[in-house]
C-alpha cells in the first residue's frame, strides 16, 4: 500500500519583550543563573501574576500577521502538572478561548503553493531550566539536578496549524516563513539554536487518497530547519516501515538525536495527559477592543511575502530577494532607505549583498557598528549613474564609507577616485596620445576597430585610470572620423 | 481599664495621638497580656518582639518628631500568618514552611507598616486557611478566651484569640468561606470581609483564588473601618485587585438605619441555626426595625447548594495553588531517589489531613471526565448564587444573617465528621461566592456566656451601607463593654 504522510506544527515563539509574562523581571539570555528572578517568577508564597500588556500586544501582531481572528476577550488558563523547573507546578496558558484562532499563512516548494491553516496562536510562559549533573546530563542517571530559573515565565507564544502539511519540505518551508514574519516583526530573537523559537511536529501516515488520519507522532527537538526536514524525512521512512511490517504505529512524543539522525521514543510514564485546566483566577480576561487592535494592525510592517512581490517587481534577484525579504538581516532597513532616498534598487542590492556583505565579513563587524546610511548608498549610486565613479572607484568608495572615512563624495575626492568624462578635459589628454601612437594613430583612421582598446589603455594610462573608458572610447571614434 | 490594651483601637490611638500614652507603653503592655494569655490561647505562632518593639520606638519617635501618620500609628496588629512578612517566618499553619522566611511583605502588610502600625507577631490559624476551628493548624490549635475548652473559630482563630484577649488591638484575616467573620463571631469582635478586590491579595498565601480577601478583625466597627481605610487601595501587583475610587468609609457611621432596606435571608435564619443564636438575631433584627429600618423576609434558593459549590471550587483552586509547596526551592523536603519521589513525600509530610482532602478533592472535580459535572457544575451554582443576590438587592439594601449557626463549640466536636465543620460556614460562603463584603457584629451572649455574631452583607462595593448597618448594629444592641472572662482574670 501507499502511504501519504500528514504532518501538522507547533512553534513555540520567546518573545523578547524587556520583562517577563507576569513580572518585571528582566527578559535576557545567558545571565548568571537564578539572577533574573522574583517572588513571582519563582513562585514564592503569596506572589501573584500580572500580565504584560506589550506581549499581548505582540501576540495580536502575530495573528493578524497570520491573518487570525482576535478574541475580543481571551482567557488564562491553570495547565497543571509537576516538574521540577516549573516554579507553581501549573503552567499559566491558554485553553478554550485563545487571543488568536483561525488563522492561515500561504507557503511555497517547488513553485506550487500551499495554504497552511493556523489552529490558534495563544499566550503562555516559559519555564525554568534542568542543568543535570553526573550521569551524562540525562536526567535518569543524573546525580542531581540544578535549577535555572531566569527563563521562567519568559512570554512564550504557541502558533499551532491544522495538519495541512504534507512533505518534510514544505514543513521545512513553512518554519521558514513563520521564522522570517517573527523577525520581520521584531518580537523575538528567534534563535533555534538558542531555543527561542522552537519547532514540534506532529506526523502521521494514512493510506494515499484517504480522508482519515492515522496515529499521530509528536517529533521534538530539532535546533535548526535542516534538523527540521530531516526528522521529518526518518520519521516517515520509520512508520512507513512500521507499517509495511503489519505493525502500528504507537502514539507518542519522540525526540530527534541530531547527531545519531533517528528519531527516539521517550519514556511515557511521565506524562498523563490530564492538565486538568481551568480558568486562571488570578488573572482577569485579556481585553482587545477594536482601536487597539487597528492600531497594532497599522503598526505591522511589510511582511515578507509582500516584500518578495515587490522586491522582484523592482527587478532584484532571487538571492537578493531571499536575504532583504527575510526579516533577519540588517541590510533591509539600509535598502529601504537607499530606495526610499531615490536609488535605484538592483544597484544597492548589488552592493549591499556584495560589498557591503563581503566587508562585514572580512572586518567581522556588524553593520551596526559601520557609519554607512541610506543616504550614503543613494550618493554613491548617483556619483556612479552620473558617470562619476567608475564600477570599480565605487566599490572602493563603499569601502571607505564602511570604514568610516567619510560620506561618498568625501571619500572619493580623498582616494581621488573621481572619473574624467568631460569631453574638453580629455581632449588634450587624447591629443597627446596620438601624437606619441603615430602607427596606430593611422591605422585608426584607416578604420582598424582593433586599435581603439590599446589607444584607450593609452589614455587610462596617462589620466591615472581617472578617464571614463566609455568617454575616451566615444572621442578617439570621433577623431577617426575626423 | 487596667491596662491600654483594652483600649479601643480609637482609644488608643488617640491617647497615643495626644502623648498620654507612648507606642512603648502600648507594645510592653501587649507583650505582657500575651505573656499571661498565650500559654492558654496560643493565638501566635510568633511573636516578633524585636520588630515590634524597633517598629514602636520608630513610630514614638515619628509623633515625637510632629510626623503623626494616622490611626494606625503606634497600634500593635496581629497579621494573621498566611500573609508574607519580609524577614520573619511565615507558615500559613502547615508544617511544609516550617522556618521559611519571606523575603517581601504582602502589600496590606507594608501597608500597615507605612501607617505605623506595629506588628506583634504572626497569629495562628487553620493550615492554609482551610478550616473553621484552628484545629487544623500545623502547630496546634488556639483557643477562645471566652471558654478556653472551645475553639476560636478559624480559620483567622489566631487573630480573633489574639484582638480578644488584648494580645493585639486589631488584627489582620483572610476569608476565603468565612474565616474572618466566624472566628470574630465566636469571639465577640466584628470581623469584616471587604468586596473581592478591594484589597490587595498580593502576598497572602492563596487558599482560593477567586475567594480570597483580606480584612480586618477589631473590637468595634469604627475600628474595623480605621484598618479596612489603611489596608484597602489598588495595587498594580495584584491583577484582580479594584481600580476605582474608594469611598470615606467613616462617614457613614452614626447616620442611623432610617429606611434602609434591611432583608432577612430565609434560608439562613432559621433551620439549622442554634435557637439561642436565633433569638438574638431576631431581637436584634427588632431592635433594627425599632430605630427606623424597613425590614422585610428575602428568600434566597440558591442558598441550599452554595456550601456545596463551595467545596468544588474552592479546593479545586486550592489543588493547584499549594502545587507550589514541592520541596524543590523552599519550605519542607524530603529527600527521594527522584525529583518525583522528593516532591511526593514532602507533600505526604508537610501537608497535614484536611488540606490533603482538600487538594485530592479539587484535583478529582479538575479530572477528565469529572470536570463539568463537578467544577462545571459549581461555576453554574457560583452563577446562580451571584443571580440571587443581584434580584435581592433590586429590593433592599443589605442583607441579614446569623454569622455562624453556632456559638464557639468544644475542641475535638467536630473534628471526626469533616462534614460537620463544612457546616459552621453556610452563612458566611454565599458572599465568598458573590464576590460582596460582609460584616460580622457581636449582638449578645449565648445561655453558655458565648458570643454571638449578627452578618450584615452588602452588594460589592457596597461598604458604606454595610458599615452604616453594623454601626447601628453595635449601637443598638450595645455589645462594646463586654470583655472575655479571660481577660478579666488576667488583667
Ligand atoms: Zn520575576
Amino acid at each position: 500500500m501507499k502511504y501519504e504522510s500528514v504532518i501538522g506544527i507547533e512553534t513555540h515563539v520567546e518573545l523578547a519583550t524587556d520583562s517577563k509574562m507576569f513580572c518585571g523581571c528582566p527578559v535576557r539570555f545567558g545571565a548568571d543563573p537564578n539572577t533574573n528572578v522574583c517572588p513571582v517568577c519563582l513562585g514564592l508564597p503569596g506572589a501573584l501574576p500580572v500580565t504584560n500588556e506589550k506581549a499581548i500586544e505582540w501576540i495580536v501582531a502575530i495573528g493578524l500577521a497570520l491573518e487570525c481572528d482576535i478574541a475580543h476577550r481571551s482567557q488564562f488558563h491553570r495547565k497543571n502538572y509537576f516538574y521540577a523547573d516549573q516554579p507553581k507546578n501549573y503552567q499559566i496558558s491558554q485553553y478554550d478561548v485563545p487571543v488568536c484562532s483561525g488563522g492561515a499563512l500561504e507557503i511555497e516548494t517547488g513553485g506550487r503553493p500551499t495554504r497552511v491553516r493556523i489552529n490558534r496562536v495563544h499566550m503562555e510562559e516559559d519555564t525554568g531550566k534542568m542543568i543535570h549533573v553526573g550521569g551524562g546530563g540525562r536526567i535518569k542517571d543524573a546525580d542531581h539536578s540544578l535549577v535555572d530559573f531566569n527563563r521562567a515565565g519568559v512570554p512564550l507564544v504557541e502558533i499551532v496549524t491544522e495538519p495541512d502539511l504534507s512533505t518534510p519540505q514544505q514543513a521545512r518551508a513553512f518554519a521558514q516563513e513563520l521564522h522570517s514574519i517573527v523577525l520581520t516583526l521584531g518580537v523575538s530573537d528567534a534563535k533555534l539554536e538558542e531555543g527561542s523559537m522552537r519547532f514540534d511536529a506532529n506526523v502521521s501516515l494514512r493510506p494515499s487518497g484517504s480522508e482519515d488520519l492515522g496515529t499521530k507522532v509528536e517529533v521534538k527537538n530539532m535546533n535548526s530547519f535542516r534538523s527540521l526536514e530531516r526528522a521529518l524525512t526518518y520519521e516517515i521512512e520509520r512508520q512507513t516501515a512500521v507499517l509495511a511490517a503489519g505493525d502500528r504505529i504507537i502514539q507518542e512524543t519522540r525526540h530527534w538525536d541530531e547527531g545519531a539522525g533517528v528519531t527516539e521514543g521517550m519514556r511515557s510514564k511521565e506524562e498523563s495527559s490530564d492538565y486538568r485546566y481551568f480558568p486562571e483566577p488570578d488573572l482577569v480576561p485579556v481585553e482587545v477592543d477594536e482601536t487597539w487592535r487597528e492600531d497594532i494592525r497599522r503598526r505591522i510592517p511589510e511582511l515578507p511575502a509582500a516584500r518578495r512581490v515587490r522586491y522582484a517587481a523592482q527587478g532584484l534577484d532571487p538571492d537578493s530577494i531571499a536575504v532583504l525579504s527575510g526579516g533577519g538581516s540588517a541590510l533591509t532597513g539600509l535598502f529601504e532607505d537607499a530606495v526610499a532616498a531615490g536609488a535605484d534598487p538592483k544597484v544597492i542590492a548589488n552592493w549591499l549583498l556584495g560589498e557591503v556583505t563581503a566587508y562585514l565579513r572580512r572586518e567581522t563587524v556588524d553593520l551596526s557598528e559601520t557609519a554607512l546610511t541610506g543616504e550614503h548608498l543613494r550618493d554613491l549610486e548617483r556619483l556612479y549613474a552620473a558617470g562619476d565613479l567608475s564600477s570599480t572607484a565605487a566599490k572602493q568608495v563603499l569601502a571607505g564609507v564602511l570604514a568610516g572615512e567619510g560620506n561618498p563624495g568625501e571619500v572619493a575626492e580623498a582616494r581621488d577616485l573621481i572619473q574624467i568624462s568631460d569631453a574638453g578635459a580629455l581632449s588634450a589628454q587624447i591629443d597627446q596620445v596620438l601624437a606619441d601612437h603615430p602607427e596606430e594613430y593611422q591605422r585608426l583612421r584607416d578604420g582598424d576597430a582593433k586599435v581603439i582598446g590599446y589607444l584607450v589603455g593609452q589614455v587610462m594610462r596617462i589620466t591615472g585610470g581617472k578617464a571614463d573608458p566609455k568617454v575616451v572610447s566615444g572621442l578617439l571614434q570621433e577623431k577617426a572620423e575626423a | 481599664m487596667s491596662s491600654p490594651v483594652d483600649l479601643t483601637l480609637a482609644g488608643a490611638a488617640a491617647a497615643l495621638r495626644d502623648g498620654q500614652l507612648s507606642a512603648r507603653e502600648l507594645l510592653e503592655a501587649t507583650l505582657d497580656r500575651a505573656v499571661l494569655t498565650e500559654a492558654e490561647l496560643h493565638a501566635y505562632l510568633t511573636i516578633d518582639h524585636q520588630g515590634a518593639r524597633a517598629a514602636a520606638a520608630a513610630a514614638d519617635e515619628a509623633i515625637a518628631r510632629g510626623d503623626h501618620t494616622g490611626p494606625l500609628h503606634g497600634i500593635p496588629v496581629a497579621v494573621k500568618d498566611n500573609m508574607v512578612t519580609a524577614g520573619l517566618e511565615t507558615t500559613a499553619g502547615s508544617q511544609i514552611l516550617a522556618g521559611y522566611v519571606p523575603p517581601y511583605d504582602a502589600t496590606a502588610v507594608a501597608a500597615l507598616r507605612s501607617a505605623g502600625a506595629v506588628i506583634v507577631g504572626k497569629s495562628n490559624l487553620d493550615e492554609f486557611a482551610m478550616g473553621s476551628s484552628t484545629e487544623n493548624s500545623g502547630y496546634g490549635p488556639s483557643a477562645n478566651p471566652w471558654d478556653t475548652g472551645r475553639v476560636p473559630g478559624g480559620s483567622s482563630g489566631g487573630s480573633a484569640a489574639a484582638v480578644a484577649a488584648g494580645s493585639a488591638q486589631v488584627a489582620l484575616g483572610s476569608d476565603t468561606g468565612g474565616s474572618i467573620r466566624q472566628p470574630a463571631s465566636l469571639c465577640g469582635l466584628v470581623g469584616m470581609k471587604p468586596t473581592y478586590g478591594l484589597v490587595s491579595r498580593y502576598g497572602l498565601i492563596a487558599f482560593a483564588s477567586s475567594l480570597d480577601q483580606i480584612g480586618p478583625i477589631a473590637r468595634t466597627v469604627e475600628d474595623a473601618v480605621t484598618t479596612l481605610e489603611v489596608i484597602a487601595g489598588h495595587d498594580p501587583l495584584d491583577a484582580t485587585s479594584y481600580r476605582g475610587a474608594y469611598p470615606d468609609y467613616r462617614s457613614s457611621l452614626g447616620r442611623g438605619v432610617d429606611g434602609v432596606r434591611i432583608g432577612v435571608v430565609s434560608e439562613l435564619a432559621g433551620e439549622g441555626i442554634h435557637p439561642d443564636v436565633l433569638s438574638a438575631f431576631r431581637s436584634a433584627v427588632d431592635a433594627l426595625a425599632d430605630t427606623g429600618a424597613i425590614i422585610s423576609e428575602v428568600s434566597l434558593p440558591s442558598m441550599e447548594y452554595a456550601l456545596s459549590a463551595y467545596y468544588l471550587i474552592a479546593p479545586a483552586e486550592c489543588s493547584a495553588n499549594l502545587a507550589r509547596f514541592d520541596g524543590v526551592r523552599y519550605g519542607l523536603r524530603v529527600d527521594g531517589a527522584t525529583v518525583e519521589e522528593m516532591t511526593a513525600r514532602t507533600r505526604a509530610e508537610g501537608f497535614g489531613p484536611e488540606v490533603a482532602r482538600r487538594v485530592l478533592l479539587g484535583t478529582y472535580a479538575l479530572s477528565a471526565g469529572y470536570y463539568e459535572a463537578f467544577y462545571g457544575q459549581a461555576q453554574k451554582v457560583r452563577t446562580l448564587v451571584i443571580q440571587d443576590f443581584t434580584r435581592a438587592y433590586a429590593h433592599v439594601d443589605v442583607l441579614v444573617s446569623p454569622t455562624s449557626p453556632m456559638t464557639a463549640f468544644e475542641f475535638g466536636s467536630r473534628t471526626a465528621d469533616p462534614l460537620s465543620m463544612y457546616l459552621v460556614d453556610v452563612c458566611t460562603i454565599p458572599s465568598n461566592l458573590a464576590g460582596g463584603p460582609g460584616i460580622s457584629v457581636p449582638i449578645d451572649l449565648d445561655t453558655s456566656n458565648l458570643p454571638i455574631g449578627f452578618q450584615v452583607m452588602a452588594p460589592p462595593l457596597g461598604e458604606e451601607t454595610l458599615f452604616r448597618v453594623a454601626a447601628e448594629v453595635e449601637r443598638v444592641t450595645a455589645w462594646n463593654d463586654r470583655r472575655p472572662p479571660l481577660v478579666e482574670a488576667r488583667s
